[in-house]
C-alpha cells in the first residue's frame, strides 16, 4: 500500500514567526524544520507500511529551505520525496497550495494520503480537506488512530465529546492528531540513508497548472498590534497568594 | 443586494451557539441573511436561526449528513450556492464545519479564510495571529462566495425577533460521496459544567508534572462549584486527559468570568483559546512564562503548593 504524507516546512516551529514588509511570513533565510504536527502523520504512515508493505512518499511545497523538512521525514524512514518549489508560489493561499499538492499527489499511485491536522504557523486546518475534494476522495480528520482493516480505512476520530469510529473505502485521506503514536527519532543509519533517497524537485509548470490556478486570492492589507490589557500584578507564591486568588473569585461573584 | 449565508451546524441540542453569533454578525454586513442547516434537527433549528436574523433557512433533516463525514454536506451546499449565489458564506470553526468549508473551496474555487475573529465587509475579514498579539486585515478576492471560518465567541449572539421561512432541501447524494461513515460514536463525558459554559475554567499544563496531579484541579473545581477543568494541547497529546478538555486553537474557545492557568507557560496555540476571559490568574514556576503577560494576577511558584491552599481558602470562605 502506498501512503503519501503532505509535509510542511515551517519557520521557527517553536518560536514566533515574523512578518516581512510585504506582510508575508518570512520563510527564507530563517531557521526552520518539519512541522512537528506532521511528524505524527509520517509516523502513522511508516507504521502502516511496516504492517502492510508498500512505500511512504512525502510531498511538500515550499522554498529551497523546505528540503530540510523532507530530509527529516526521510531520515525517519520515508522512501522518497517530492518538493514543489517555484517563485510564483510565494504568498500562496490555502486553495493554491491545495491545487499544487493535489496535482503532485495525482502523479503517482496512492492508497492513502495523510497530513497533520493543521500547520503550526498558518494553522488554518483546511488544506487537507481541500486536497481531498480536489482528488475526489473521502476523508476523516482528527484521527488519533489510523488503521487499514480488510482493505478499508478505519480511524478513531476525536470529537468535541469523545471519539467516533470512522470507516472509509480507499483511496482516502486522513489527518493525524498529536494524540496518535509519538513520532520516532531518526537513527544515525536513517540519517545516512536519507541522503541516498530520491527527491524529485518540481515547478508549477510540471504540474499542468495555469497561472490563474496559482494566483492567491487572500492578501493581508493591514497589520496592527492587538489592544492588550497591560500585564497585571505578579506576586511570589507565599502565604497570601491563595487569599489573593480567592479575592478575584469573590469579585467575580463565583464563590 | 448583498447576500450572506451562515452554514449552521445542527445537532440533537439544536443549532450550534456559534451559528447564532454568525447570524448576528451577518445582519450588520448584508441585507439578505439566510442559513443552511443540514442533518437531523435542521427544520427544528429554523426557529432559533430565524430569531437571530435568518430570513430563510434551507433545511434538510436527512440523516445522511450526520452519518457520512463532510462529503454530502459539501455536495449539497455547493449546489445551493450555484443556485442562489450568496456573496459570502460564514462557518463556525468546529470540527465538522471546518471540514465542509475546506471541501467547499475546492468546488467553488472561491477563497476560504480560516480563524477569523471579525468579518468587516463582504470582502474583508480580520484575524489575530501570533497568539493574538497581532491583528491583521485580510482582503478576499476572486469569485464569490467568499468563505470565512470564524472562531466561536468572537461576537455576541443577539436575537432579532425575526422568523425564518423554511425552504426544504431535497438533494440526492451520489453514492460516491457516501464513503467515510461514522460507524460508532463514543462519548467521554466530563463531570460538571461544560467548558464553554462554565463561569470559571481551571486549566492545567505541563507544569503539573504528572497526570495524577490533575486531580487537584478537579478538586478545586468542585470547591468553587460552577467551574470546569481544561487543559493545554501538550498534556492532551501526552494522553493525560481526553481531547474534550483541550482549550486553544484546536480545541475550545472559552471566555469565563475567571480563568485559572495552572502550570501553563502560554503557547500561542493555547492563548488564542482563552485570552478573552474576563479575569486571568496564572500560577507558574517560571517568572518569564508568556502567560504572565495576560494575567491580571500572576503567582510565581509551585502550583502543587498554591492550589491546595486555595482550596482551603475557598472552603473557609463558603458559608
Amino acid at each position: 500500500m502506498n501512503v503519501v504524507v503532505l509535509v510542511k516546512y515551517v519557520p521557527e516551529p517553536h518560536g514566533v514567526p515574523k512578518l516581512g514588509e510585504d506582510f508575508l511570513v518570512r520563510r527564507e533565510g530563517v531557521e526552520g524544520a518539519l512541522d512537528p504536527g506532521d511528524e505524527y502523520a509520517v509516523e502513522a504512515a511508516l507504521q502502516l507500511v511496516e504492517a502492510h508493505g508498500g512505500e511512504v512518499a512525502l510531498i511538500s511545497m515550499g522554498p529551497e529551505e523546505a528540503m530540510a523538512a523532507l530530509r527529516r521525514g526521510l531520515s525517519m524512514g520515508a522512501d522518497r520525496g517530492v518538493i514543489v518549489t517555484d517563485p510564483v508560489l510565494r504568498g500562496a493561499d490555502v486553495l493554491v497550495t491545495a491545487r499544487v499538492l493535489a496535482a503532485a499527489v495525482r502523479r503517482g499511485d496512492f492508497d492513502l494520503v495523510l497530513a497533520g491536522v493543521e500547520s503550526t504557523d498558518g494553522s488554518t486546518g483546511t488544506l487537507p480537506m481541500t486536497v481531498a475534494e480536489l482528488l475526489e476522495i473521502p476523508s476523516a480528520t482528527f484521527a488519533r488512530k489510523v488503521e487499514v482493516v480488510d482493505g478499508s480505512l478505519r480511524v478513531e476520530r476525536q470529537t468535541e465529546g469523545g471519539y467516533d469510529i470512522v470507516e472509509s473505502s480507499l483511496p482516502a485521506l486522513a489527518t493525524v492528531t498529536g494524540s496518535a503514536a509519538g513520532p520516532r527519532y531518526p537513527t544515525l543509519k536513517g540519517i545516512m540513508q536519507s541522503k541516498q533517497k530520491p527527491v524529485e524537485q518540481l515547478a508549477v509548470a510540471d504540474l499542468g497548472l495555469a497561472a490563474e490556478d496559482v494566483a492567491p486570492s487572500q492578501r493581508v492589507v493591514a497589520v496592527q498590534a492587538a489592544a492588550e490589557k497591560g500585564p497585571g500584578e505578579i506576586i511570589e507564591a507565599g502565604d497570601d497568594a491563595a487569599a489573593r486568588i480567592a479575592e478575584i473569585l469573590s469579585e467575580a461573584k463565583v464563590i | 443586494m448583498a447576500k450572506v449565508w451562515v452554514y449552521a451546524e445542527v445537532g440533537p441540542e439544536g443549532p450550534h451557539p456559534a451559528s447564532l453569533e454568525l447570524l448576528t454578525k451577518a445582519r450588520s454586513i448584508a441585507d439578505t441573511v439566510e442559513a443552511v442547516a443540514l442533518g437531523p434537527g435542521a427544520t427544528e433549528a429554523a426557529a432559533a436561526l430565524g430569531d437571530h436574523g435568518a430570513q430563510a433557512v434551507f433545511a434538510s433533516d436527512d440523516p445522511v449528513y450526520a452519518e457520512y463525514l463532510a462529503q454530502p454536506a459539501a455536495h449539497t451546499l455547493s449546489g445551493l450556492i450555484q443556485e442562489h449565489r450568496p456573496n459570502m458564506v460564514l462557518f463556525a470553526t468546529t470540527y465538522d464545519s471546518r471540514d465542509v468549508a475546506g471541501r467547499l473551496q475546492a468546488r467553488t474555487g472561491s477563497t476560504l479564510m480560516a480563524n477569523a475573529t471579525d468579518v468587516l465587509s463582504l470582502d474583508r475579514a480580520q484575524t489575530q495571529i501570533f497568539g493574538g498579539g497581532t491583528v491583521v486585515d485580510v482582503e478576499l478576492s476572486g469569485p464569490d462566495p467568499k468563505l470565512v471560518l470564524v472562531r466561536p465567541k468572537s461576537f455576541p449572539a443577539e436575537p432579532s425577533g425575526g422568523t425564518a421561512e423554511v425552504v426544504p432541501v431535497n438533494a440526492e447524494i451520489p453514492e460516491d460521496r457516501k464513503r467515510a461513515r461514522r460507524a460508532e460514536r463514543h462519548e467521554e463525558a466530563a463531570a460538571g459544567p461544560k467548558l464553554e459554559e462554565a463561569r470559571v475554567v481551571i486549566a492545567g499544563g505541563r507544569g503539573l508534572q504528572d497526570p495524577g496531579n490533575f486531580a487537584i484541579l478537579e478538586e478545586l473545581a468542585s470547591a468553587i462549584g460552577s467551574a470546569a477543568v481544561g487543559a493545554t494541547r501538550a498534556v492532551v497529546d501526552a494522553g493525560w486527559v481526553p481531547y474534550s478538555y483541550q482549550v486553544g486553537q484546536t480545541g475550545k474557545t472559552v471566555k469565563p468570568e475567571v480563568y485559572i492557568a495552572v502550570g501553563i507557560s502560554g503557547a500561542t496555540q493555547h492563548l488564542v483559546g482563552m485570552k478573552g476571559s474576563k479575569r486571568i490568574v496564572a500560577i507558574n514556576k517560571d517568572p518569564d512564562a508568556p502567560i504572565f503577560k495576560l494575567a491580571d494576577l500572576g503567582v510565581v511558584g509551585d502550583a502543587l503548593k498554591v492550589v491546595p491552599k486555595l482550596i482551603e481558602e475557598i472552603k473557609a470562605r463558603k458559608p
